[in-house]
């Protein structure tokens, strides 16, 4: 089949944040009060960010943040019912760097 | 640096840029902070730069501006889980300058273009530098930190043109955390293909461009929509979805836009496409309800930061934060005479927006979002319920038309209240005129 009729190729969600360019820094910029999300039942941070940054860890039972990730779109924040996220901007220069935006 | 300027500005987007170019161009001594690499590196947007404001900072400025392609066709189309039905435009009119005000553009390129501009003609640009605070005395703010060494730096009046991710503004006390009901999650994928592909597939010449706008069930049945725009050898292809849906859904992003893509009517328009990036970044549709406080001693919002967005069909964001940029140049330069920035005078900057377009129209479209989520049918009983009803209108048979026509009726009333469909449509009129 030519080249530009075969169907859109698929991307996970790591495969499509491979395309993009990190700076990352060794801080992270996104601050948890580990206190309140420990008893947070929705944990709606879980889903609710486009590169999916943060994650439950079962065995330690806190949320995990790998900050690397993080697209700068701030919906986390205006998110979380417990206001739990201390957000920063990421260091000068660090983060996300769009190609085509 | 121990230096102060007239102005300092916070950002490197439309709004901040078109504040610069202006006051650079009547001789202050202006510097911005971009915390990007590059100004643009951490900007996006759907993809459609209006360009009134634009065109006249730098007259014929596709020129040189890295445009996309200007827009002739528009599409709004209404989905439901599998079919489609549409409305199609096409202007010949729009083919020659100004082009309708109306070019995709890419903002990693267009911003660091625009911002050369003003660097060009005088504006000190310092990437990499992120402000954290401002300098505050008696009220009045007299300058910002910035986190470097020795970050703090002094000008009579601050512009904040942070953006949407209101940190700086709500710091300043200028406004609250945004309600996530009226902050819209925007998630993007650049998709390459061959211009002439492009301009085959979607019937184009060269140049020409085309906006593609998906209501109805484009979101699998939630409040939202899609788009596919055209650049020139990329589509734009992304969703809208507030922040208050997906979380009362528990949805994530990434499986909104992947449902979007799949969309028969959407898959077969990305065929052989390649994807290079996918971007996400908020949108702030709670305009005139929710505008924040604009100024105060030394300080003025702009663009985004300040909620200054038209929700509705037309979707203006950036040519607003553009006109707001100019706005608050003009009131910059006005205190500057008088010497006074306060936040008395610097009321001019209110006074100028709400006599333009700017405060006009989002006055006029404030409910559309607030009509939009109080309707969720909208976006999937009646889309579903309108396209059954078509399907059946044009399905071939050997039942007499009329029999035909009275079972499709009787399916459609079955499905949808004839009486709350027609004033949920009522109340949709602010929507679309």
């Amino acid at each position: 089949m030519e080249e530009h009729l075969k169907p859109l190729g698929e991307k996970t969600l790591p495969e499509k944040l491979f395309l993009l360019r990190f700076k990352v820094d060794k801080d992270n910029h996104l601050i948890l009060n580990k206190d309140v999300c420990w008893e947070c039942d929705e944990r709606v941070c879980l889903f609710i960010c486009p590169s999916e940054v943060y994650r439950w860890d079962e065995g330690r039972k806190e949320v995990i943040v790998s900050y690397e990730g993080c697209l700068e779109c701030g919906s986390c924040r205006i998110a979380c019912k417990e206001g739990a996220i201390d957000w920063r901007n990421p260091r000068g220069g660090f983060g996300v760097s769009y190609k085509f935006g | 640096m121990t230096e102060k300027f007239d102005c300092i500005i916070i950002g490197a987007g439309p709004s901040g840029v078109a504040t610069a170019y202006n006051l650079v161009n009547a001789g202050l001594n202006v510097v911005i902070f971009e915390r990007g690499e590059t100004p643009g590196s951490k900007n996006m947007f759907g993809g459609i730069l209006y360009s009134t404001i634009l065109n006249r900072l730098i007259p014929e400025f596709w020129k040189e501006a890295p445009v996309e392609r200007h827009i002739t066709r528009k599409r709004y189309s209404l989905l439901s889980k599998d079919s489609e039905i549409a409305f199609d435009l096409n202007f010949n009119a729009f083919n020659k300058p100004p082009y309708n005000n109306s070019f995709t553009v890419l903002r990693a390129k267009f911003d660091k273009w625009f911002a050369k501009k003003a660097e060009d003609a005088g504006a000190l640009i310092i990437t990499e530098a992120v402000v954290d605070d401002f300098i505050t005395d008696d009220g009045k703010i007299q300058g910002v930190k910035v986190r470097m060494e020795e970050g703090a730096v002094y000008g009579d009046v601050v512009v904040c043109a942070e953006g949407a991710n209101s940190l700086l503004a709500e710091k300043a006390g200028m406004k609250k955390k945004p309600d996530p009901g009226i902050m819209i999650m925007g998630v993007k994928e650049i998709i390459s293909l061959p211009e002439e592909i492009i301009n085959d597939r979607f019937c184009l010449e060269d140049g020409q461009g085309c906006a593609f706008e998906f209501f109805g069930e484009a979101l699998g049945g939630v409040t939202g929509s899609g788009f596919i725009y055209t650049n020139k050898d990329t589509l734009s292809v992304g969703i809208g979805c507030p922040i208050a849906v997906l979380r009362n859904n528990r949805l994530k992003p990434n499986e909104l836009i992947e449902g979007f893509k799949r969309h028969p009517s959407v898959h077969n328009l990305l065929r052989g496409g390649k994807i290079e990036e996918f971007s996400a970044h908020m949108i702030p549709e709670g305009g005139y309800n929710v505008m924040p406080e604009l100024t105060k001693d030394g300080l003025i919002l702009v663009g985004d930061c300040a909620g200054l967005l038209n929700p509705s069909l037309y979707k203006e964001g950036t040519n607003m934060a553009m006109a707001s940029g100019v706005f608050a140049a003009e009131t910059i330069i006005e205190a500057r005479e008088k010497g006074d920035f306060s936040k008395a005078a610097l009321n001019s900057y209110v006074k100028r927006l709400k006599e333009s377009f700017v405060f006009k129209d989002l006055k006029r479209y404030k409910d559309v979002p607030e009509i939009l989520h109080s309707l969720p049918g909208l976006f999937k009983e009646y889309p579903e319920g309108i396209i059954e009803l078509l399907q059946g209108y044009f399905t071939i048979s050997e039942k007499s038309k009329d029999e035909n026509r009275k079972e499709i009726m009787r399916t459609f009333k079955d499905k949808v209240s004839l009486w709350k469909f027609l004033i949920d449509m009522y109340k949709t009129r602010r929507f679309f005129r």
